[in-house]
């Protein structure tokens, strides 16, 4: 039991070489589906145990912190592993009928090893409490999803995913320079460790410049506008299964990582009193809803419009983040929780567009409320959270993110606005599809496709009740955001 | 002053023209060179933190006092790796987007995305 | 020098001298840590910086056919915008170094912390001389294991995108045609049969003296597989095909990753913590060794069969006929 932590990454890696032996793709699948479903079960126990604020610490080798390395959960880490993990478990059971039809069969043993490298580079980086290690599992995420973007079908995906290359290894290159200044001002890698010794050298130019590095690096990858640029392409044109994994999981991970770096490393009082990085990132957030939704009214692929609708919705969390109060970063952090539900639900059930029809767009949805009834309940369903209706999951977290910027005057004011008119433009995106969908008489050859498989429907709708699950009974996610954050601001 | 910090002040020389070349390229692989140049520049800075004056390799011998920081040295060696990884892994896509495109310049490739 | 180097990849437009360049600046740098007392790490960036990635770069020169960038005219806003960038991502760095400790100064933050204990203790605790080894493996051996991955996931990637080659009916595409164009040397051959062997048991030296001298299994899996690189430059890949096939690189790229995930799974079972080697014998000294020799040994396979996967990769590509095709462009 003790050894939970490591086996939480240790099963992906161990299952990832395996894979690429099998030469069968269903067993391949398989192997991957019963990973997400075991790392879903340690994750629900990690989370069980941190409940009650216990922090587990792990040393990995046996060398004590900050000699060896670190694997630390404590309540946001293990509710973060929680998200990925189960989202992991609904995707990774999509994936067996959607790549079918969207990958050659010679590379499906490839396709699972790569997804679950980058299930274990993404539980790693949210797991670890080494600044260093971060690093190391932050390239193993980014290389496997630059991997898992190149496999889709479209020519657009190799250009995607080298535009995400180019990018992702900037941010990440970054990040190395921010955590070489750190280590180069207090000689240590360990989180905890660092958290105790930045303050002795935090009046450093270094410091505030390392400082700065990280945050850049961060934002590129989790597309906070205007870094934005490789999500919609890389979205879009992935293979559905990937987007939604990614979509769900890949920018929330990067929140994370800036949340811990922000809070726990370098503390409030430097963040938000020395450095100017609230105005900063509440402007480019509210920027990044306008710009984000705006764009998203405009696409007539689909992928792309959710990519774009991302965009924005990366900024209501950033928003609740920088409001820096305990309300905020509760909105924050149960905002990451519900849009990766919301959006995971959105792009499985375009996934089962996009095997039935072939393709994406928006005359592919025409008529689709009578010839896939299921498959667009499912999609309106989702459409409405990422609106925010009441009832629904965006409600709650967009709630919260109101309560919060009510005790801020007149920055929260505009903050209220802009989610408000966010919420608007997000009810025209979604409008063009649901009319598409229900005022349109379908093609004959969509009536003769007919509905989704029910491989394909049943992952969509677990998430489609999640979205609904936890807009009524929102006890749990409420609970969970709002002790992490308070573990967060206060007393550790 | 000068002489103690002049080594970061021709790192970072060289870390920017890295990236520039990155970002202001139009040519996919003088993007992926400009890449490596970038990060090299960025090993360079680490290693520079690890020595010590007066100090050798850290090869523990006897009747050697002083020795070079080897953390710096073990990090170094794993973001070579991650580059390489990288290099290769951008290179295959270049490929790629050479038999897909025919071109391997941005803007031509925009411009046939534009058109298509 | 590397200034000089670096500047001109600016302003060249031919590839192929560019990645000439681009070998060199990487040379120089791996010289350039050697003078900063980092042998183990100049080794490293000689045989990739110098070594590997200008291959690679030669080898996708090859397949693209195309060896110099098109003079290409920018607006102003074009070529401000990365001068803006780049200026203020520059001052933010030169601001930074004001509050550095110097160089080499002894008394800096960074050498007082933690690593102290990496030299002054890590002959007790794990019993070999080479204190980059020491850390590498064991202290934060987790992080190697990561980097294993990195690799692995790269070699994954390059087989997916350049691997699965058709012809035009649709078999898989397996002939190789004259890639060796070196082939008819003389001097080449006799000079090769003499250095080969000699690359192979360098590798081998740098694998297993890598405790006690700089080298471990990361240098030498490098070394390792460009032995065979070499010998398929010259001899041609049917030759390299006939000795390693892709099926054997691919098995020995999983058990090398195996055995390191393996090494510390098996010291969880023995009672440790995940790569624990203290676990695996009585002697947690003689585990140690145990351990770092096995996980060495899963680096330099795993290494170097990526290594040699990728270059067949590309090399492999070079000889596809034109009306050859991805099977999944067809479909587009």
């Amino acid at each position: 039991m003790s050894h939970l932590p490591a086996l939480q990454i240790v099963l992906p890696l161990l299952a990832a070489p395996i894979c690429l032996l099998l030469r069968k793709s269903s067993l391949a699948w398989l192997l991957a589906l019963g990973v997400a479903l075991c790392g879903l079960a340690i994750s629900i126990v990690l989370f069980h145990r941190t409940l009650n604020g216990e922090i587990i610490s792990y040393a990995m080798g046996g060398w004590e912190p900050p000699w060896g390395i670190e694997y630390r959960v404590d309540r946001l880490s293990a509710f973060v592993l929680l998200i990925v993990s189960a989202i992991a478990a609904v995707t990774f059971a999509f994936a067996n009928r959607s790549i079918a039809r969207e990958i050659p069969l010679q590379k499906h043993s490839l396709f699972y090893t790569a997804l679950l490298l980058c299930l274990a580079g993404l539980l790693g980086i949210t797991i670890t409490g080494d600044a260093f290690n971060l690093f190391v599992f932050l390239e193993i995420s980014s290389l496997s999803s630059y991997v898992l973007i190149s496999f889709g079908r479209e020519r657009r995906a190799l250009t995607a995913a080298f535009q995400y290359l180019i990018m992702g290894t900037i941010g990440a290159t970054m990040i190395l320079i921010g955590t070489g200044f750190i280590y180069m001002m207090t000689g240590t890698l360990n989180m905890a460790d660092l958290a105790l010794r930045l303050p002795g050298v935090m009046d450093t130019n270094t410091v505030r410049a390392a400082f700065a590095f990280l945050i850049v690096g961060f934002s590129i990858k989790l597309a906070l506008f205007p870094l934005h640029v490789w999500l919609p392409n890389s979205y879009a044109y992935a293979p559905s299964v990937v987007s939604a994994f990614l979509a769900a999981t890949a920018t929330k991970v990067a929140i994370y990582s800036l949340i811990r770096f922000i809070f726990t490393i370098f503390g409030v009082d430097f963040a938000f009193g020395e450095m100017p990085l609230q105005v900063i990132l509440i402007l480019l957030s509210i920027i990044a809803v306008f710009v984000g939704s705006l764009s998203a009214i405009f696409q007539l692929n689909i992928k792309h419009m959710l990519a774009y609708s991302s965009v924005a919705q990366i900024g209501y969390i950033i928003i609740g983040i920088a409001l820096v109060s305990a309300v905020g970063l509760s909105a924050g952090i149960l905002h990451l929780f519900n849009h990766a539900l919301i959006k995971g639900c959105l792009f499985l059930a375009v996934g089962c567009v996009f095997y039935q029809q072939g393709d994406a767009t928006i005359d592919n949805f025409k008529g689709l409320g009578k010839t896939m009834p299921w498959t667009m309940a499912a999609f309106v369903i989702g459409g409405l959270g990422i609106i925010g209706m009441p009832l629904t999951a965006g409600f709650v977290s967009k709630w919260y993110l109101v309560l919060a910027a009510l005790e801020h005057g007149v920055v929260g004011m505009i903050i209220i606005i802009s989610v408000l008119l966010g919420s608007l433009l997000a009810v025209a995106y979604i409008w063009r599809i649901v009319e598409a969908a229900y005022f349109n008489q379908p093609e004959a050859a969509a009536i003769e496709r007919g509905e989704a498989p029910l491989a394909l429907l049943i992952p969509t709708w677990i998430l489609a009740l999640a979205t609904i699950y936890f807009g009524i009974f929102t006890q749990l996610s409420v609970d969970a955001a709002m002790q992490a954050a308070q573990s967060l601001l206060g007393g550790k | 002053m000068i002489v103690g910090l002049f080594n970061y002040w021709i790192v970072i020389l060289m870390m920017m023209l890295g990236f520039y070349v990155v970002i202001a390229a139009n040519n996919l692989i003088k993007k992926v060179i400009g890449l490596n140049i970038f990060q090299t520049s960025v090993f360079i800075l680490y290693i520079s933190i690890g020595k010590i004056s007066g100090g050798t390799a850290p090869i523990l011998t006897e009747g050697v006092e002083i020795y070079a920081n080897p953390l710096p040295q073990v990090l170094i060696l794993t973001a070579i790796v991650v580059g390489v990884a990288t290099t290769a892994l951008g290179l295959a896509l270049i490929v790629r987007i050479k038999e897909a495109y025919d071109t391997i310049e941005e803007d031509e490739i925009y411009l046939q995305d534009r058109t298509l | 020098m590397l200034l000089a180097t670096a500047m001109a990849s600016i302003f060249l437009r031919d590839l192929f001298a560019l990645v000439m360049l681009f070998g060199i600046f990487s040379l120089l740098t791996a010289s350039f840590f050697l003078n900063l007392d980092a042998p183990d790490v100049a080794m490293t960036e000689a045989a990739i910086g110098a070594g590997i990635s200008p291959i690679l770069m030669l080898g996708t020169l090859a397949l693209i056919r195309n060896t110099s960038a098109p003079r290409v005219k920018k607006t102003i806003r074009a070529t401000m915008a990365p001068i803006l960038a780049v200026t203020i991502t520059g001052a933010a760095l030169i601001y930074a170094t004001l509050d550095m400790p110097y160089l080499s100064d002894p008394l800096a933050p960074a050498h007082n912390h933690v690593a102290p204990r990496y030299i002054q203790q890590s002959l007790q605790e794990i019993g070999i001389p080479n204190a980059v080894t020491s850390v590498l493996a064991s202290y934060r051996g987790y992080d190697t294991l990561g980097e294993v991955f990195v690799i692995f996931t790269a070699g994954i990637g390059v087989l997916a995108l350049l691997g699965f080659m058709y012809d035009a009916s649709g078999r898989r595409y397996s002939q190789f045609a004259d890639t060796a164009s070196l082939n008819n040397h003389t001097i080449l051959h006799v000079i090769s049969k003499i250095t080969i062997p000699l690359i192979l048991l360098f590798a081998l030296y740098v694998q297993f003296h890598g405790e006690y001298s700089p080298g471990g299994g990361f240098q030498a899996g490098v070394i390792f597989a460009v032995a065979f690189i070499l010998y398929a430059m010259i001899y041609g890949l049917e030759a390299v095909y006939k000795v390693v096939s892709m099926r054997v690189i691919r098995l020995t790229m999983v058990v090398g990753v195996l055995l390191y995930v393996g090494t510390g799974v098996a010291s969880l079972i023995l009672g440790g913590n995940y790569l624990d080697y203290g676990a695996l014998a009585h002697d947690p000294v003689h585990g140690q060794h145990l351990g770092i020799i096995l996980i060495e040994l899963g680096v330099a396979l795993c290494v170097a069969s990526v290594m040699l996967s990728v270059f067949f990769n590309f090399a492999g590509r070079a000889a596809v006929p034109p009306d050859a095709m991805e099977e999944g462009d067809k479909s587009t």
